[in-house]
Order: structure tokens, then sequence, then C-alpha cells
């Protein structure tokens, strides 16, 4: 400790130490480069390399100027191509949201009322695929869809279709690859609060004349909305980004605004536009940001 | 507790991890057939593993992997320990200067769009290039850092609610006896939070193998990672070798998933054994 007494007396300590070294990564490699990206919004784009004139520029002898370009954004809301993309992104990333509960909620409720040795192995079973690739469980999805894919051959081997279904590049695919890879966090924060709910309340419900949907209605889904409420928002907040997932399943018309901001910065080398759309849809998204951190929050308050 | 289960909620579960699988076990499936139409049985020659042979062949997919590989262990190994002071800090200091901006800081990455972070992670390598000249062009340093920052964040978390839920008095203990926090941490603490590191150096290498968003903002000319390149196949359609890939995979995940916690059940076993 004698070692760290001089940097005590100048007002550092050993436990400053330990979250100083993680506070200034965050912060270089976190927070800054969302001030750049703000910059480069207003900057105009340039042939050259990188892409955008500087915004401060000496002009003449004495004089700094500071120009500040309004048209990206402006361009933003008046395309309807753009605007189509966010609300359309919003709608996907809500209704995946959504279609995920609906699917997730049982399989979180039945993993929490198993018995130990069930349950450990079922909890596995949800994490393995969120271990596998991301990338891969959504090119199996490619294979089961496509006109001469695994589902259309089934189904007609089965004589239930004649004509090959058409699903690949539909919205439909994109729906089912989003719930599909987002499932997990929604089933692993649902069955992280409804494992600690205390069953006898239910008991108590129905001993006193409720009928189990009742219940259900009145008891477990009114104590398991911290969890629906995480699960919803890590479902939510990145699926509005999402890009992978549309730009494989989706087909050419689907407009996503992760996909819009990649095809700006990469095919159009319009970096100006691009640092735009993620300014526009960072602050969509931090009201939710902020409604997640403080659910999580409430949670681990919860348990101690 | 009553066990239970209605019909219902039998139901749900069989669909819901059918939905899981059904997938998975499709291109497991498929990885054997030798048809190069991929999904269309061809029941003459099948199965055979003439496209695992070709796929260790692959040149271009080997040498991503080896640099996804590069990437993903120096990633995990920094994150860890950027994490690990994170979520130490976090879950031990009640009162700190800063402690609800490294709060946020370490819970915004985990739900943040990727392609923002991408870019802006690209825009301040090239303004930093500006001004300090460092880092030199982009490749797989620059793809390193991007890496660690979102991984860190993961890792913070898997600690701190692993500390959160030991016995502080174990801890105070030491401390007692005279201990100096130092010795604490590395007598009591890491031991106890051990798991958890290797949960989240686990988690961080999975991350950045996986990762396709991040590396193609901030990875330069000559410096492509496995889903890269996995990435600019399947966009021109299914291909066996993807399959095969996929398959090699889900194997290594669920070896290392099962003995992992297969390890983790004797260590609480054991552990009983020696409190009683």
């Amino acid at each position: 400790m004698r070692l760290l007494a001089p940097l005590r007396r100048v007002g550092i300590s050993g436990r400053g130490l330990v979250v100083t070294l993680p506070y200034l990564w965050l912060l270089l490699f976190f927070v800054v480069p969302f001030v750049i990206v703000l910059k480069i919004s207003f900057s105009d784009v340039d042939l050259a390399i990188p892409p955008y004139k500087p915004l401060i520029d000496w002009v003449g002898k004495n004089s700094l100027a500071i120009r500040l370009n309004f048209n990206n954004y402006a361009f933003l809301f008046t395309d309807p191509l753009y605007v189509h993309a966010f609300l359309n992104s919003v709608k996907v990333a809500f209704i995946s949201t959504v279609l995920c509960l609906i699917i997730g909620y049982p399989v979180a409720y039945g993993i929490a009322r198993s018995t130990s040795t069930t349950r450990n192995i079922l909890l596995l079973l949800v994490v393995l695929p969120f271990w596998t690739s991301l990338l891969l469980r959504v090119y199996a999805w490619i294979g089961l869809l496509k006109a001469n894919g695994v589902i259309n051959n089934v189904l007609m081997a089965l004589g239930v279709i004649h004509e090959p279904l058409e699903m690949l590049y539909t919205p439909f695919a994109m729906y089912v690859g989003i719930v599909y890879s987002y499932l997990p966090f929604v089933i692993l924060p649902l069955y992280a609060n409804l494992e600690k709910m205390d069953w006898q309340l239910l008991e108590a419900a129905q001993d006193l004349g409720c009928r189990p949907w009742q219940a259900f209605y009145k008891i477990t889904l009114p104590l398991s909305r911290n969890g629906i409420l995480a699960g919803s928002m890590l479902v939510f907040i990145p699926a509005v980004g999402e890009f992978v997932i549309p730009a494989l399943l989706g087909g050419p018309n689907a407009l996503m605004i992760g996909r819009v901001l990649w095809d700006e910065f990469f095919s159009n080398r319009a970096w100006p536009v691009a640092s735009a759309v993620a300014i526009v849809l960072l602050l969509l998204l931090v009201p939710f940001m902020m409604w997640y951190q403080s659910v999580q929050a409430r949670e681990s308050a919860g348990t101690r | 507790m009553n066990y239970r289960r209605s019909a219902f909620i039998i139901t749900c579960l069989a669909f819901g991890y059918a939905f899981l699988y059904i997938p998975i076990l499709s291109m497991v499936v498929f990885s054997f057939n030798a048809s190069k139409l991929v999904t269309v049985w061809d029941a003459a020659h099948s199965p055979t593993l003439k496209w695992y042979y070709s796929l260790i062949h692959d040149d271009e997919i080997l040498d991503a992997a080896w640099i996804s590989l590069k990437v993903a262990v120096i990633n995990a190994s920094g994150s860890v320990i950027l994490g690990t002071l994170a979520g130490v800090g976090l879950a031990r200091f009640a009162q700190f200067k800063g402690r609800f901006t490294l709060n946020a800081m370490t819970t915004a990455p985990l739900v943040m769009p990727e392609v923002i972070t991408g870019l802006s992670m690209l825009l301040l390598f090239v303004a930093m290039e500006q001004w300090i000249g460092w880092p030199a062009g982009r490749g797989i340093t620059t793809m390193t850092i991007g890496h660690m920052t979102f991984s860190m964040a993961y890792v913070t978390v898997v600690v701190q609610s692993r500390m959160a839920t030991f016995d502080t008095a174990l801890e105070e203990a030491a401390m007692d006896l005279g201990a100096r926090p130092l010795k604490v941490f590395f007598v009591i603490t890491l031991p106890i939070i051990f798991p958890a590191i290797l949960s989240g150096w686990l988690l961080a290498f999975t991350l950045s193998w996986d990762d396709l968003v991040i590396s193609s903002f901030t990875s330069g000319p000559g410096s492509s990672t496995l889903p890269m390149v996995v990435f600019s196949k399947v966009r021109l359609g299914v291909s066996p070798e993807i399959n095969v890939l996929a398959s090699i995979t889900i194997g290594v995940v669920a070896l290392i998933m099962v003995g992992v916690s297969l390890w983790m059940a004797r260590a609480r076993r054991l552990g009983k054994k020696a409190a009683d």
C-alpha cells in the first residue's frame, strides 16, 4: 500500500484505480465516438479520404469558420425512403417482440415449473443456440424456406401443396428470422423472473375459487412484469437496427433502417448521411435504453 | 412448490424447442448430403463426408478462421480483465464518482444496434488516425478494440451478478485477519467468482467469433473474418460447405457447454461435501 500512498494524496484511491481503467476505456471507445458521429452528421460529403469536409476551417488569416450542414437531417425527414424505413423498422421490431413474448412466455413458465434436473437441461437447450453463430442460424432458414427448400419439399411430398410456397425474401421470412434469433433473449430474463415467483400465491388463489386462467392473469402476469419488460427491451432495441436478418432473409424490398445505414455507408460512401441516420436512430432508442436500465435496477434491487 | 404442468404448457415447450432446433438439425443432416443443391436429398450418394473434406481444404475459409481465432482470443482475454474490474467495482463500491455513468456505459452496449456501434467505432478510428496517427489504417487491432468494447459489457454483467450473490462475510473475515484488499481479492474473491470469469471469457470469445457487423466496419483490407467470408458466400445462396461449418460449430459448442456444466456441477458437489 506504500506504493499507493502518493496517489492517494492526489485523491486517487485503490478503489478508484479498479474502476478507472474500464471507465476510461468505455469513455474513449464508446462515448467519444458518438460525439464524432454527431459532428460528421453535420458535415458535407466530399470526394476525399475520409469522404467528408471538416466542420471547422480557417478562412483567410485570422478567422475561423464553422459550417453546420443541416441538409443531411432535412434529407432524412423529407425523403420518403428514410421515413418509411424508420417506421417500418419500428413496426417490424414491435411485432417481433410481441411474437417472441407469445412463444417465449409459456416456454419460460414451463422451465420455471420443472424439477431442478429437467430445468437445467431445458435451460442448457435454450442457451445452446445462443452460443452458436447467429449468422449460421439465420442461414439455416434460407435452406428451410427457399423454393426447393426443406419446408416446401416436405409439404409437397405430403401432398398439402402442389406449387412451392414463396417464403424466402418476404416479410414472413424476416419475421421468422428475427423471432427465431431473439427468442432466447426473451426466455432467459422471463425465466429468471418467474423462477423467483412464490407459487403458493397461485395455490391460494385457486383455493379461493380462482380459475387457473384468472389466477394467471391476476397474479403471475403482474408479478412477472419486470421480466416481460426486460425481455421486450432486449428484443425491441437491437431489432430496430437489425442488419443481418433483413439483408439475408428479407429480400430487396425489406426496408429496415439498419440496412439503409449500411448501404449509405458501404455502397454510397455517404458517411455524413449514415451518421445522421445513426443519430436519429439513437435518439429514437435512448428512451427505451433508459427504461431498460431502470427495469434492470428494479430487478436487481428486488433480489437482494 | 408443485411440479404439475398442464398439457398446454407441455405443448408450448415442445413447440418452442422444435422451433429452436429444427433449423439447427436440418443444417447438420444436410451437411452429409452429396447433392450440390443442398436441400434436395441425393439418396444415391449420401451420406457423404465430401463437403467436410472440401471445407478443410478451402484456404479462404481457413485464413479467415485463423484471423477470427486471433481476434477472439485477444478480445476475450482483454475484455475479461476490463469487465471483471468494472463488475467488481460496480458490485462492491456502493458510492463512487461516475458510478451512474459506468453503469450506463456497461448496459448500453448490450442493447445498442450493432450498426450504430460499428459506424461510430470506425469514425473514431478515422479521426484518431488524423489527429495522432494511430491506429494507422484498420485491421486486426481496430477490430479487436471494437470487439472488446462491447464484449466487456457482457463480462461486466456476468461478473456483477455473481458478485451480488456471494457472501461478503468471507471477504470481511479475511480483512479482519489483516489481509490487504489486493490479497483479499486474489485469495478469496477471485477463486469464488472464477466460474463467472470463465463463462465471461467464453461469452466474449463467442461474441467476437460470431460478429459480422462491427468487424465489417472496423476491418481493413486483407483482414476478413470468418463471419465476413460466410456472409459474402451466403448472400449468393446456400452452400454445402456452410452447412458443414455450421455442423462443426454446433458440435464444438455443444461439447464445451456440456463439459463446462458437468465441471461446474462437480465443483458445486465438492463444495457442498466440503461444507458438510
